[in-house]
């Protein structure tokens, strides 16, 4: 007689189970059994043992790490492959196993199946289908059959009440990403022969790193079929079979995405991507300003935005602390869209500006809106291009520019708010012309534009200097 | 001093790149969504593992499976995303897995708006999903604490091997202002605990199921010693013009600088405020807030929420403190709070006097 040794990849005892025990959790005549002894045979073969990282879900199986003796995660209802997913990407050498059931797979965590699958994870998924809630009571899983009575389902399910069955290989093999699916059955010895082929080939797919493998196994739940074990696998071929076709819906040999492991970046090349550009020396102690409270506004497309960022670029060039805030969201598209720029020799507090002693008013639109908003005695730079009117009150400097002309004259209207920065430098004195020029070509990447800018900065410089001064 | 202007979102995906992180993984929300860009930039140029989950759901189990191999793990999401998590969260913090999560707030409850809010505090410092567990909560209040924080966030998270927050609000990940970028490059130690697919990991188990009521009851004991070591050991706060204030402010992230720039505004007035602010909110400086109460007249807490950290200011404090609260996505003016605490003040000299 042979005897049939355990695989060594089940521990002797359970002892995660409890001291010196020997019996699994499954009940008489359950599938588990057959399938978990299945792949640790296959383990055994492959001599993956330490490489495999198995995850158990919720469900009769919940306790596989009892059994296994691999690396175990156990995961949350429906997630594993979730986790797998985590585990496949942060270790390249391991083989892993997500084993899951009807209601795990099917049902909560069909999410995370599907989306596994289309990914192409690597990682061989055993699907325990037996139609049935083993854990919790015997209720109906997406994979019960029309008519079969269960718990939830007392008078059988009826498809107008709880639809049809699931089937999980037709649904995966929709998918373009895995390269092996079956659905076997532990309905016979023979067909427990076949099942352990199927279990082999998505186990050699992870060693050999050809992605997603996916075996439905077709197993008998005789205490909630209600059945004895034998008739259970009768009812296991006659009744389920038909309606779930056991047979390969895919082998890929040569699967048409090669994996290649990433490319690690040193930590000297980390740093150096994440350092600041040196091209400007930092003042240590910058010169004195008084606190600038600047709102820049205009239409979504005049470069409000960027201007505001720039003009913060340049403020920390010379020392000084910055903050940008924007205006965001919906109302981006479309309408004014607005900027608020500090910048100060003190730690700055609240980086929204609602009362600000700086206005650029890039049109019409931006100009009602902000107007009354400016403290006493404030400055406000109109784009008098585009803003017809004048100011309603007298309490502040107001300057009154050709801001989009100018731009247009040097010919490029998108440096309308260089222009008005060029000009807000010149009357504040805030920020430099030099290191507006400086920091021009470090913010622009095509050397066309970084002229064209730093041409519009001269013009503007001019017409302050004609104009205004 | 090498400062470069980056935005608090981008700043937090260079501090975690350079504080050792692996692993994102992520679902896109306003306002968190740029954390997202950032990261798929980066993760993916430096060798690092980017992806996209499906959903938020699946997104902190992928953490957990990364988590479980050792890996430096993080997401970022928004109230409506973070709620989703809170599940996964929960097992994290039952299998003492450590991830650091950032949480951009917006407004709520429901989809609300994208607008900045303070009201993910009671879900996020308390716990948020289910049993007996804690987060380690850092709140930034710039683009520097940003990259700071997610620095240090990892190192947090694997001494304690728990989750990490990083608690920011819509203007905190919004904000551009200058950062100063660590030049050393941090990397996990081998963890004798997790999974490396290989001979001397293989033993391991991640797991947070213990049927044995005895067993879950040691569990939880364990836990619960370990947040109250990390209360004695991680508690960190800033304060500003305390040590002869009269009227404390209390607020952290967006509101902490909103109360600055108001201290600020009273001192010039002569008036004797002060600001404690939080940097972190689990551990709470609770004990710090109660000394500071027995000094000061007045305590406000300036807050983008219903009070949610008011209640544990007043727990710490033993005494009611004035609630400065903004909600919707409203975020006051340095004149708006300027006004509250003018009319409080004047009151307290009015029943004085």
């Amino acid at each position: 007689m042979v005897k049939h040794a355990k695989p060594k990849t089940f521990y002797d005892t359970f002892e995660r189970r409890g001291a010196g025990e020997k019996n699994t959790t499954y009940c008489p005549g359950c599938g588990h059994g057959n399938a978990h002894k299945l792949i640790a045979e296959v383990i055994d073969e492959l001599g993956i043992q330490d490489r495999v990282i198995f995850c158990s879900p919720v469900g009769c199986s919940v306790f596989a790490y009892y059994y296994f003796d691999t690396g175990n995660v156990q995961c949350s209802h429906g997630r594993a492959p979730a986790v797998a997913t985590g585990l496949a990407r942060a270790r390249d050498n391991a083989v892993v196993i997500s084993y899951q059931g009807d209601g795990d797979l099917a049902g909560i965590g069909m999410g995370a199946i599907m989306h596994a699958a289309n990914r192409g994870e690597h990682m061989a998924v055993f699907f325990i289908n037996n139609a049935i809630y083993g854990m919790t009571g015997g209720q109906m899983a997406p994979t019960t059959l029309v008519g079969q009575k269960t718990t939830t389902t007392p008078f059988g399910r009826t498809p107008g009440r709880e639809g049809y069955p699931i089937h999980m290989c037709e649904l995966i093999n929709e998918l373009q990403a895995p390269v092996y699916i079956e659905r076997v059955s532990l309905g016979d010895a023979a067909r427990i022969m076949r099942a352990k082929r199927a279990v082999k080939q998505a186990l050699l797919n992870q060693v050999h790193k050809k992605g997603f493998s996916f075996v439905e196994i077709l197993s008998p739940c005789p205490i909630n079929w209600k059945m004895t074990p034998i008739e259970a696998r009768k009812w296991l071929i006659e009744t389920m079979e038909p309606l779930f076709p056991v047979k390969v819906f895919r082998n890929i040999e040569e699967p048409s995405v090669k994996y290649e492991p990433p490319k690690l970046l040193s930590d000297e090349e980390l740093v150096a991507l994440f350092s600041a550009t040196k091209e400007i020396e930092i003042p240590v102690s910058p010169r004195e300003v008084e606190d600038q409270y600047i709102k820049i506004a205009g239409f979504g497309g005049q470069g409000v935005m960027s201007a505001g960022v720039f003009l913060a670029n340049c403020a920390i060039k010379e020392g000084f602390n910055a903050t940008w805030l924007p205006s965001y969201g919906p109302e981006m598209r479309g309408g004014t869209a607005n900027a608020s720029v500090i910048i100060s020799n003190n730690q700055i507090g609240t980086p929204l500006v609602s009362s600000p002693n700086v206005l650029i008013a890039m049109n019409a639109p931006s100009l009602d809106t902000f107007e009354n908003t400016v403290v006493p005695g404030g400055l406000v730079i109109v784009n008098s291009s585009l803003v017809p009117r004048k100011l309603r009150r007298e309490d502040v400097q107001t300057i009154y520019a050709p801001v989009t002309e100018i731009a247009k004259d040097v010919g490029l209207i998108a440096a309308a708010s260089v222009v008005a920065l060029t000009l807000y430098a010149c009357i504040s004195g805030a920020v430099q012309i030099e290191t507006i020029k400086k920091v021009i070509p470090l913010s622009l990447k095509k050397k066309a534009l970084v002229d064209i800018n730093l041409k519009a900065v001269e013009a503007a410089v001019e017409y302050y200097q004609k104009n205004i001064e | 001093m090498a400062k470069q202007l980056i935005k608090g979102n981008e700043a937090v995906v260079y501090g975690a790149l350079l504080g050792g992180a692996t692993h994102f993984f992520g679902y896109p929300i306003t306002p968190a969504s740029e954390i997202a860009h950032a990261a798929a930039e980066y993760f993916v140029s430096t060798g690092r593992c980017f992806l996209q989950a499906e959903d938020e759901v699946n997104a902190v189990n992928m953490l957990y499976g990364a988590a479980s191999a050792g890996g430096r793990v993080m997401t970022a999401s928004s109230g409506p995303g973070i709620a989703l998590m809170s599940e996964g969260l929960s097992y994290l913090a039952g299998a003492e897995l450590p991830a650091v999560v950032v949480d951009v707030q917006r407004a709520g409850p429901g989809l609300g708006n994208i607008w900045p809010e303070q009201a993910d505090y009671n879900m996020v410092v308390k716990g948020g999903g289910h049993g007996n567990y804690r987060n380690i909560v850092l709140a930034p209040v710039s683009a520097q604490e940003m990259c700071d924080f997610a620095y240090r966030a990892f190192e947090l998270a694997d001494r304690y091997r728990m989750t990490v927050f990083i608690l920011a609000d819509a203007y905190i990940g919004q904000i551009m202002e200058a950062v100063e970028v660590p030049t050393k490059v941090l990397h996990s130690p081998r963890k004798d605990w997790a999974l490396y697919g290989d001979r001397e990991s293989r033993h391991n188990l991640i797991t947070s199921i213990l049927m044995n009521t005895e067993l879950l009851y040691h569990h939880n004991k364990k836990l619960q010693e370990k947040y109250a070591r990390l209360e004695r050991e991680l508690v960190e706060w800033e304060e500003y013009d305390t040590s002869d204030a009269e009227f404390l402010f209390v607020a952290y992230g967006i509101s902490a600088r909103i109360s600055l720039s108001v201290v600020r505004e009273l001192r010039r007035l002569n008036l004797k405020a002060g600001l404690l602010r939080p940097r972190t909110l689990y551990p709470f400086p609770g004990a710090r807030i109660a000394e500071l109460s027995r000094q000061v007249d007045q305590m406000a807490v300036v807050e983008l929420s219903n009070g949610q950290m008011a209640a544990d200011v007043e727990l710490a404090a033993k005494r009611p403190v004035l609630k400065y609260n903004w909600m919707g996505g409203k975020v006051p003016s340095i004149e708006e709070v300027l006004e509250l605490a003018r009319q409080d003040m004047k009151q307290t000299a009015t029943v004085r006097g």
